[in-house]
Formats: C-alpha cells, structure tokens, sequence
C-alpha cells in the first residue's frame, strides 16, 4: 500500500472514531452532552483540557521551531507550560466560584459595566481570531503534505474542515472526544519521538535521549549537534543569541496568556467543585508535559537527522548528490515535501550536490545554502527523515490534524459564543429567539473562518509563532482584567476599562508595526530582526503591554469613584470556596 | 458563610502560599533558565549546562510539582478554616 493511501485510512479511521464517540455519548444522555467536564473525573478533564489546549502550534510547529533555534526557543516550553501555574493559583478557583459561563460576563458583572464586557470581548475576539490564523497554518501544512498538493490548496481543504467540524456543534462540548484526541495525539506525537531516540542515543525516553550519549559519536548528543551546526555556520544550539530581555519577556508573555486565553479558561468554569479547579490545572498540565519534555527532544533529533541526511559522509566532506535526492527511495520524503513548496533546494553553484550551510559563496557573497526548510513541516516529516515504518508517518498526519481541529473547534466556539452571547443576547437584541442565538453562533464562526483563512494566505509567521502573537494579545488584555477582579476590590469599572483598551491597543499596534497591518505584507514599519524599541520583538510585547494594562487601571481607579459596596462583597464571595454551588450554563 | 475575620486570615494565608510559589516558579524558568546561566554556566549537564536543563525541561517538572502541592495544602487551608464545600 502506498503511503498516500495509508494517509488517507489512518486519518479517515480517526475522524470514524471521534465522530463515533461523539454519537455514543450524545445517545447515552442528553445532559452530559451540555456539561462538558461536569461530573467527570479531574483527570480525564485534564486530558481532555489537554487536547483543547495543544494545538497545531505545540503538535506541527514548535518542534521544528526549537529544531532551528535551540536554547533561545525555550520560551515556548517553559510559557507554554509554567502559565498553568498562575492559572492554578491566580484565576481558576476564583473563577469557577463565580460560577458563570464566560470570561466576557465575570469580567461585565465584577466591573459592573456593559462597556467592560463589551471590551472584553473584542479582546476576546481579536485575540482568538489570530489563535485560529496559527491553526490554519497548521492545518495547512498538515493536509497539503498528506493530500499531495500545494500550501494554498492545502489550507483551503483544512478551512473547510475546521469550519464543518465546529459548525457540527456540540462535538466540543463532549469531554470524551477530546480524551480520543488527546490519545492519538500524543501517542502520534510519542511513538516516532522513542524510534528515534532509540535509533540516535540507545535510550527509549526521548526526553533522557536528549542529554544521553549518542551512539555513532560516543559524545553527547547536545555536545555533537553543537559541533555539526558550528561547522556548518549556523549558530550554536545550546548557546543563547537572542537579548535577555526578549528572551525573559517572551517568556512572560507566554506564560501570562495562556492564563488568559478563554477556550483554556472556561474548562475550569464547569468543574464540579473549587477544589477541582486546582487540580485540574495540575492534571492539564501532566497530559501537556508528556508532549512538552518530548518536544524539546524531537527538535534536536530531528535537526541533527537533517544534516545527516545532507551530509551522509559527515558534514567535512561533500553534501549529498543531486541525482541521489532524485533516485533514492530513502529521499522520497524530500521530493514530496518539494511538492507542498514548503521544502525547496536549488543548485546554485551547479556542483550537482544540495549544500546546507550558513556560508557565503566566496564568489559573489550571496548565501551558499541550497536547502530551505519551512520550520512547520518539521514534527510531520520527522518520522520520512529517519525512515520509520509508513504507518508511524500516518499517524502523525492524524495526530497534528487532531491537535489543530480540536483547538480550532475551541476558538471558534469561545468566539462564537462571545459574539452570540455577550454582545447580541445580553446588549443588542435580548428578545433574540433561541434559534436566532444560533444562527447568530453560526455565522460568527463562518466570519471568523474566513477572515483566518484570508489572512492565513500570508501568515505573520510560523504557526507557533502566529500562535504566539495571539498570546501576547490575551496577555496584554484579558489577564489583567480577571487578575485585578479577583486581588483589588479598588479596580472599578473606568481602570478595568481603560487598562484593557490601553493593553490591546498598545500590543496590536506594536504587532502591526512590525508585522503588517492586518498582516498585510510590506505595510510593516521594522522588522523582528530590528525592533523597534530595544530588542523587544512583537511576540514579546504583551508582557509589556499587560504592564502598561495594570499601570493604567490602578491609576484610573485612583482618581475615578470607589467600588460599590456590593461589588466588594462579590470580590469577598468568590475567594472563598464554600457555597459555589453547581456550575451554571447559560 | 465564615465570619470576616476569619475568611480575612484564610485569604492572607492562601496569598502567602500564592508568594512562595511564584517566588520558585520565578526562580526555576526566569532565574535558573535565563537570567542565573551566565552564572551557572559551570554546571555542566548532558552535553550542556544545567540552565538550558532548566529552561527545556526542568522548570515544567518543578511546574508540575508547584500545581499540586499548592492544590494539597488549599484544601487543608479550606478545612482549617471551614471555608470548604
């Protein structure tokens, strides 16, 4: 069987057993269907916040973006997981006290403003839509490689299926889909990530195989990555080369938007009890940090098969021939990910070999290096680099579609509900009919696809790095806000108000400068490579940008009318775990 | 519902608990994984250093171990204070 064929049985064998699961439950009673995470175990409630949480950007992209950028990638592991903490300690538990459905609507009633709410979801919206821009991206490069077409058609097909998926409805209220999700996901993500490890170091745990010996040099792994990239010219792996400041604000913003973003947030809303809140942070984060230590791990490895490849001689001698990229069975994966454009390499000096380096050809100065690799294929090529079996191939063609689908599905039914039920239901149009609401949720979500899809034709960057940008947006807006309800009883509704608009405003503003506006290419002022203030690159800036959102709330909350009374009591109620009663839905 | 001096002294505790554990949750990512390495540059580790240990894997495992230990003594904080559900 070939391996398109397999593609298509492993994906398709997927999609029959999610869908299958969503009709099993949805036929064993209709409450569950509503509750999602309601009576269901903490840990399956992290499995399942787990596989609505890592997306294409965690599944698809950030292996290959740590793959080229070694120790300065950090960032992504460590804020995309140590938001988890403040989560736990600052947000969830109080949240789900107040026991209410969306994060629009705590932060309307502890501001006691519908202009507060109405703000809240345009941070909402403008944030979630960029999350979705990533996750096309993803989808993107996931269908165009297993389908064997180009990028664009490639993301049309996903949108398309994104769009269908999440219409469908209901498919993300079921906890246990995710948990299916979540299994093939990190099982897809697991498997090619132990062949690996087994075939480089000897040692079955990818995670150790990262800081073990590697077999063919007797040195470390790390230790031999470092000396094959120098050689080539590229910057060393473990070394940092990024500014501090970028590196430690990065960081921030990561960390302080995952606790922001509102398709994570409102799992905890419908946890039985409190208590539960704070354990299910705990027990998300365990389901993530399987494929996060294996992450940094995969990166390495499968920068290190790459120049291998290239080099089958070692990288002193000549680079591989250019008949042998066209011939060998080993090299197929090459040739078709040539096909999706995403892998390109071009002979340049006409020595009949495909040269990978960071050098100057010593002629005109131009680059020598003949191979480009787009950062995103690397998790769904790394299993053809290093030859595994065609199933292990397929499966992770399913894993990184069930990683971006359920995501995608979560976005845009946070976005849709916003739209639905904070801005109609509550402040347009109360009298809206129950089958007006829906087709309002509807067409919100059909906007937001093809706005993604639009603007995802020239994507801001790698998914992960989309993704990130979306983080930063959450960070500057939404986590000030829900922080201060819950520590300050003097925040009112003009310092939330205007620290919001101030955060978002200042983030997207920054994003668009360097970026483009609306993404727009060429319309940007700096670059990345030269910020424009200090180093700070516009991934960076929400860290920035929530500093400037709790600067100004404080200060307007100073000079504007104190809290009322009852407020007060709401900011002393929801500390407090007893009496939070069941959760409610709207 | 407690009474207000009491729910006052179990809300200084938990935000105590809240202050130590950022304080390690700093320490291990910002401080051990970014900030600390030109200092502990000398601890080498598996072909590196134990910073980049640190920032790659290190600090989630410490993540992982905050999350819980901060969900354990809440609830021990909740029954002491008879703030519990």
């Amino acid at each position: 069987m070939d391996q398109f064929t397999l593609n298509l049985l492993v994906v398709g064998a997927t999609f029959v057993l999610y869908i299958g699961i969503a009709i099993w439950a949805r036929a064993g009673s209709t409450s569950e269907f509503y509750a999602a995470g309601r009576g269901v175990h903490p840990v399956v409630n992290g499995m399942a916040t787990g596989a609505d949480w890592m997306s294409a950007a965690s599944f698809i992209s950030m292996a290959g973006i740590i793959a080229f950028g070694g120790y300065d990638t950090s960032a992504y592991l460590m804020g995309w997981t140590g938001g988890y903490v403040l989560l736990a300690m600052l947000l969830a538990p109080y949240l789900r006290k107040f026991g209410k459905y969306t994060v629009p609507e705590f932060i309307g009633d502890r501001f006691y403003s519908q202009t507060a709410r109405t703000v809240a979801v345009i941070c909402l919206i403008v944030a979630s839509i960029t999350y979705v821009i990533g996750q096309m991206t993803g989808v993107g490069v996931a269908f165009s490689r297993f389908l064997e077409v180009d990028n664009t058609t490639g993301l049309f097909i996903g949108a398309a299926i994104v769009f269908l998926y999440a219409v469908l409805g209901g498919m993300k209220g079921i906890t246990y889909t995710q948990v299916a999700q979540y299994i093939v996901l990190i099982i897809a993500y697991t498997i090619p990530a132990i062949f690996i490890a087994l075939q480089l170091t000897g040692n079955p745990i990818p995670a150790l195989g990262l800081f073990s010996t590697d077999t063919s040099t007797s040195q470390p792994l790390l230790s031999t990555l470092n000396s094959l990239v120098t050689d080539l010219g590229f910057q060393s792996y473990t070394g940092q080369h990024d500014t501090t400041l970028n590196l430690f604000l990065f960081t921030m913003t990561l960390m302080i938007g995952t606790a922001g973003l509102p398709h994570v947030i409102v799992r905890f809303f419908t946890v039985p009890k409190v208590a539960d809140a704070r354990s299910s942070a705990g027990w998300a984060l365990v389901f993530i940090a399987l494929l996060y230590l294996t992450a940094p791990a995969v990166g390495a490895m499968a920068r290190l098969n790459l120049i291998n490849t290239f080099y089958p001689e070692g990288v002193s001698q000549p680079a591989i021939e250019l008949s042998a990229i066209d011939n060998d069975a080993n090299l197929a994966w090459v040739r078709n990910w040539a096909k999706t454009g995403l892998l390109t390499f071009d002979d340049k000096n006409g020595d009949g070999r495909i040269e990978y380096n960071a050098y100057k050809d010593p002629t005109d100065g131009k680059p020598a290096n003949e191979l480009t690799v787009n950062r995103d294929i690397i998790t769904l090529a790394n299993p053809e680099i290093a030859n595994l079996p065609g199933w292990v191939i397929a499966l992770v063609a399913a894993g990184g579609l069930a990683a971006a689908l359920s995501t995608a599905a979560g976005l845009l039914m946070a976005i849709s509900s916003a739209v639905s039920h904070d801005l109609i239901k509550s402040q347009i149009n109360p009298g809206i009919s129950e089958k007006g609401e829906l087709l309002a949720a509807r067409i919100s979500m059909a906007v937001a696809v093809v706005v993604a899809t639009y603007l995802g034709l020239n994507p801001p960057g790698f998914a992960a790095q989309t993704v990130a940008l979306a983080f930063g947006l959450a960070a500057s807006s939404i986590f000030p806000a829900l922080m201060m309800g819950i520590f300050s009883k003097r925040i009112n509704n003009s310092g939330a108000v205007a620290g919001m608009l101030v955060g978002l405003v200042t983030t997207v503003v920054y994003i668009f400068l360097h970026k483009g506006w609306f993404f727009i290419p060429g319309t940007n002022s700096f670059t990345d490579a030269d910020p424009m203030i200090l180093s700070i690159k516009s991934t960076s800036f929400g860290a920035v940008g929530a500093v400037l959102n709790f600067i100004t709330a404080f200060v307007v909350s100073n000079a504007t009318k104190d809290t009322p009374e009852d407020i007060k009591e709401l900011v002393e109620s929801i500390r407090i775990p007893r009496g939070a009663g069941a959760a409610t839905d709207h | 519902m407690a009474d207000t001096s009491s729910s006052n002294a179990y809300w200084k505790a938990n935000i105590r608990m809240i202050q130590i554990s950022l304080v390690i949750w700093f320490v291990v990512s910002f401080g051990f994984g970014i900030l600390l390495r030109p200092m502990l540059s000398g601890i080498k580790f598996g072909g590196t250093d134990l910073s980049f240990w640190f920032a790659q894997q290190g600090s989630i495992l410490v993540f992982l171990v905050l999350i819980f230990v901060y969900a354990w003594r809440m609830n021990k904080l909740d029954r002491e204070y008879g703030v519990e559900e």
